[in-house]
């Protein structure tokens, strides 16, 4: 093949809401289009006429376009092009999909992080309802689940798919892919809403401040004021060690996760379902990361058929005491988010701390009591916590105090 | 040829005259109604048929050239050997060898293993098909390549096709697992069991002539008959007559699509909060891999809640079969059967009642199956802004599915389509529907990931659910979204003529395909 053909994408019988785009940018001839695509009737005019606005963009006139389109969205076309396009074209020019609107939303520090969904980086069919699903989070691969020789591609993809998909209120993330490669993934994410990154195998204090610095530098490049926060992975010997140092090296970390494949092996153990030989690790990360006054994260778990064994290891992840867990399938999440959900006594519980500490406020009171016992502001703020999640589970009405009350007035 | 066309009740351009015969055009829902009597099949007169009862012919050919197959005949089939039947191309590959000419094929669906029929399409042995086509038949069809105009019938169509005189069956070719001598057959036993015969009881009783073939010949009597030897002239008994393997699946399998699990799931939360699911109920949900999660979801919430549906009928199912004998089903009525489980189960269980379309679907019958479910579960190609649905084609123009009974079910009190709201950069509902096969007024709650749409004319369903979480949206929004996400579709272009008419139940033509230009 010529250096001045690319071709980039996935076609085949199994592909779905993807494309495959090859270019050969010529000298004469003008823009000639082969499509061949399952949608052909209702959109190959529109499809014709995108590329056609797209290469005018890149300066682009003459060129041989083929596409072998499975149903592809227009964010994936865009995104396909322009990394055929690069491969070819030195370019710093960015062909943007327009900004979802819908995906305007801000994160929070301390919002829940239960279930995380993973959807890989350059696999569009599994991007576009992966918000669907009620995750807390949506993690965009570009680390481990994109082939090396995939990944331009898939930045663009994930560029695009934060400017345009619709992730009905989840938090957006992307784990970007390690050292200079993931300092560059940012410079494409970070202008797109993104609202976390995950730094994967982290296992030194500089290399969160190099992203951090990073993002900071981009965010005032560009002129965004959103915060974007870091969720280290703990995957090595060394990152375990240095877990405290990481959780609390940058205000802006708000999570420390584990991920326990990549650890075992770097450990030269066998992961077992038990995960004995992983125990000291996770205790360690969960105590450095409460030390450090954020959200442990627990590893994914990797038998998505086995909804049973799910729910014991997110018992047992929750009694250590992680607060969330990866996800790597859809039917994942209402179990994780299940398992990480309050049980009715703490709930019940809960109700009791929030009223009285309602009543002490509205008389003015300093002092919260329940009965006689005197209750502390932290714990307080646990059950308000607790509360709030578990309105959000659907655990409890959203206007349960008023229930509560007219329960009080007609028992009174 | 030009022909004439008129406008129908639902706004469709219709002929007035389809295969040289005259057509009805769409009335609306129970306004066409036929007056005069039953078709008749020519007496029949036991002294012209052997003594001992023994019908047994050596061969197919024997048994066609016997019952004096001529040019320009009807022949029907049924199809409950699905993708494994094995004889009914044969009947139409001796009718090539013969030199027979413009057949008519009348089955009760075909499947993607007829596409060897299309050979005899092109040589003139086949004029036309009047039935259920899908795959290559309907692509076929489409491009404007099948002599004759194609007539799409729902299974009870096609039954009040039969019983008003509309398609005169001169031979009925009935597959049957096991038979007798005399003629006399059922679905299950051998080595091609298929679990009932649901589709063969008018051809039975309504052709000219009507040969049984089958590959396990059983003393007699053969029973239970659901085909009863009365009505058969000839048995023919052959190595094979269906691929095991295609005629059943081993096990039908719940849909793993995270995304089509989230429509079953919002499904099964519909018809709980909605409170149309309770003790009692009388429901039916296809073999779809999206309508086998809802059962299994319902059957959850049911056996939770301690009810019981008073009956279910089939495309039965193992999960059906599991709602039935763990209590949570009085009875199956079953047409036809979808798994190994369900056959072992008609076997076991005697709840599990063969039922056929010819008493659940029919028009001319006195009262309907389907009109007294509660629940009933469908899938349609696309849904328009007023509900209007499209089971023939797709998008783009083709043809390229049968209706089965889904006009038929129309008729339920509570009709849901769980339907994804765009299939890859396809949306699914749509401005209008590129086929009409079913009217909005009958189409009651689209359910997609997206959002839940419920027709304004079931304010009292809109009411339900709305101090629910349920998330209710106006179909006009969910179309929105989707062209958001998708983009604005073209439409396919056609050219004028007409290569299929869709009936509606009664047997007026509601609307047409046209060929697409390529």
């Amino acid at each position: 093949m010529s250096n001045n053909t690319a071709i980039v994408g996935n076609s085949g019988p199994k592909t779905r809401s993807d494309c495959q785009i090859s270019i050969e940018i010529c000298k004469s001839g003008g823009l000639q289009t082969e499509l061949v695509s399952r949608v052909g009737v209702l959109y190959g005019e529109s499809i014709r006429e995108q590329c056609k606005t797209q290469l005018e963009y890149f300066g682009i006139k003459n060129a041989i376009l083929k596409i072998n389109d499975s149903g592809a969205l227009p964010f994936v076309i865009a995104a396909r092009l322009e990394a055929a396009i690069k491969k070819l074209v030195q370019s710093d020019l960015e062909f943007l999909p327009g900004m979802n609107e819908e995906n305007n939303y801000p994160s929070r520090r301390d919002r829940f992080r239960f279930a995380r969904l993973y959807v890989p980086g350059n696999t569009p069919s599994m991007m576009i309802n992966a918000g669907l699903h009620s995750a807390d989070g949506i993690i965009l691969d570009l680390e481990d689940s994109v082939a090396p020789e995939k990944k331009d591609e898939a930045l663009l993809l994930v560029r695009n798919a934060l400017r345009q998909i619709n992730f009905y209120g989840a938090e957006k993330m992307v784990r970007i892919n390690q050292g200079e490669r993931g300092l560059n993934d940012l410079e494409t994410v970070i202008p797109q809403n993104v609202h976390l990154i995950l730094i994967p195998k982290c296992e030194s204090v500089s290399s969160v401040i190099r992203v951090d610095e990073k993002i900071k530098e981009i965010n005032a490049r560009c002129g965004i004021d959103s915060q974007v926060f870091l969720m280290p992975i703990i995957e090595t010997a060394l990152g375990v060690e240095t877990a405290f140092e990481i959780a609390r090296s940058s205000a802006s970390v708000v999570a420390l996760a584990i991920g326990l494949e990549d650890l075992t092996a770097d450990m030269g153990v066998v992961r077992t379902k038990e995960g004995r030989e992983t125990f000291y690790a996770r205790t360690r990360v969960i105590n450095a990361a409460r030390a450090a006054g954020i959200q442990p994260i627990d590893s994914v778990f990797s038998d998505v058929g086995d909804m049973e064994a799910l729910r014991q290891t997110i018992k047992e992840s929750r009694a250590l005491g992680f607060e969330g867990m990866g996800c790597i399938h859809p039917r994942q999440v209402p179990v994780v988010r299940n398992g990480f959900a309050p049980e009715a006594e703490e709930i019940e519980k809960s109700m009791k701390i929030v009223l009285a500490y309602e009543e002490a406020r509205s008389k003015g009171a300093g002092v919260v009591a329940l009965g006689t016992k005197m209750i502390d502001a932290p714990v307080v703020r646990r059950a308000l916590r607790t509360i709030e999640l578990s309105v959000k589970l659907g655990l409890l009405a959203e206007n349960w105090m008023d229930l509560q009350m007219d329960n009080k007035k007609q028992t009174d | 040829m030009t022909v004439h066309t008129v406008k129908n009740s639902a706004g469709r351009s219709v002929p007035s005259e389809i295969n040289g015969k005259p057509a009805i055009p769409f009335r609306g829902v129970g306004k066409h109604k036929p007056a005069g009597s039953k078709y008749s099949p020519p007496i029949p007169s036991c002294s012209d048929y052997p003594g001992d009862g023994n019908k047994v012919v050596a061969t197919i050919e024997e048994a066609l050239l016997r019952c004096g197959i001529r040019d320009g005949m009807t022949i029907s089939t049924h199809h409950h050997l699905r993708d494994g039947d094995l004889i009914s191309n044969r009947i139409f590959e001796i009718a090539s060898v013969m030199g027979v000419r413009d057949l008519v094929w009348f089955p009760s669906a075909s499947f993607p293993c007829n596409e060897p029929v299309i050979k005899y399409l092109e040589d003139g042995t086949i004029n036309r098909i009047e039935g259920s086509m899908n795959g290559p038949l309907g692509r076929f069809v489409s491009e404007g390549r099948m002599k004759g105009t194609a007539v799409l019938r729902s299974h009870g169509g096609r039954v009040q096709a039969i019983q008003d005189g509309e398609v005169r069956i001169d031979i009925a070719v009935l597959v049957a697992p096991s038979a007798d001598s005399f003629g006399n057959a059922r679905g299950t036993g051998g080595q091609s069991a298929c679990g009932v015969l649901g589709y063969a009881k008018a051809d039975a009783l309504y052709a000219d002539k009507v040969i049984v073939v089958t590959d396990n010949l059983v003393d007699l009597p053969c029973l239970p008959m659901e085909i009863e030897g009365n009505y058969v002239d000839y048995v023919v008994v052959v190595d094979k007559i269906g691929i095991p393997e295609k005629i059943v699946s081993g096990t039908t399998q719940i849909t793993k699509s995270p995304d089509r699990l989230l429509i079953a799931e919002l499904t099964a939360a519909f018809l709980e909060k909605s409170g149309i699911l309770r003790d009692g109920v009388a429901l039916q949900a296809g073999a779809g891999g999206t309508s086998l999660a809802i059962a299994v979801f319902i059957h959850e919430i049911m056996k939770n809640k301690g009810w019981k549906s008073r009956l279910g009928f089939g495309g039965s199912t193992k999960y059906m079969v599991n709602m039935l004998e763990q209590g949570q089903m009085g009875y199956i009525l079953d047409a036809q059967v979808f798994d190994l489980d369900a056959v072992a189960s008609l076997e076991r269980n005697p709840a599990h009642i063969p039922y056929s379309v010819f008493n659940a679907y029919n028009y001319h019958s006195k009262g309907n199956l389907t009109s007294m479910m509660d629940i009933m579960i469908l899938g349609a190609t696309e849904v328009d802004l007023n509900f209007n649905g499209n089971v023939v084609t797709h998008s783009d123009g083709y043809l390229l599915h049968g209706i089965g009974g889904w006009q038929n079910c129309l008729h339920a009190r509570n009709v849901i389509l769980p339907l994804p709201l765009f299939r890859d950069r396809i949306p699914v509902i749509v401005d209008e529907v590129t086929t009409l096969c079913g009217p909005g007024e009958m189409i009651d709650v689209i359910i997609t990931e997206r959002g839940i749409a419920i027709n304004p004319l079931r304010q009292d369903l809109i009411d339900s659910i709305k101090n629910s979480e349920l998330p209710l949206k106006t179909i006009r929004e969910l179309k929105d979204e989707a062209e958001r996400i998708c983009g604005k579709p073209s439409k396919p272009v056609f050219d004028e003529k007409i290569v299929a008419a869709v009936k509606w139940v009664d047997g007026t033509v509601i609307d047409v395909v046209r060929k697409i230009r390529i």
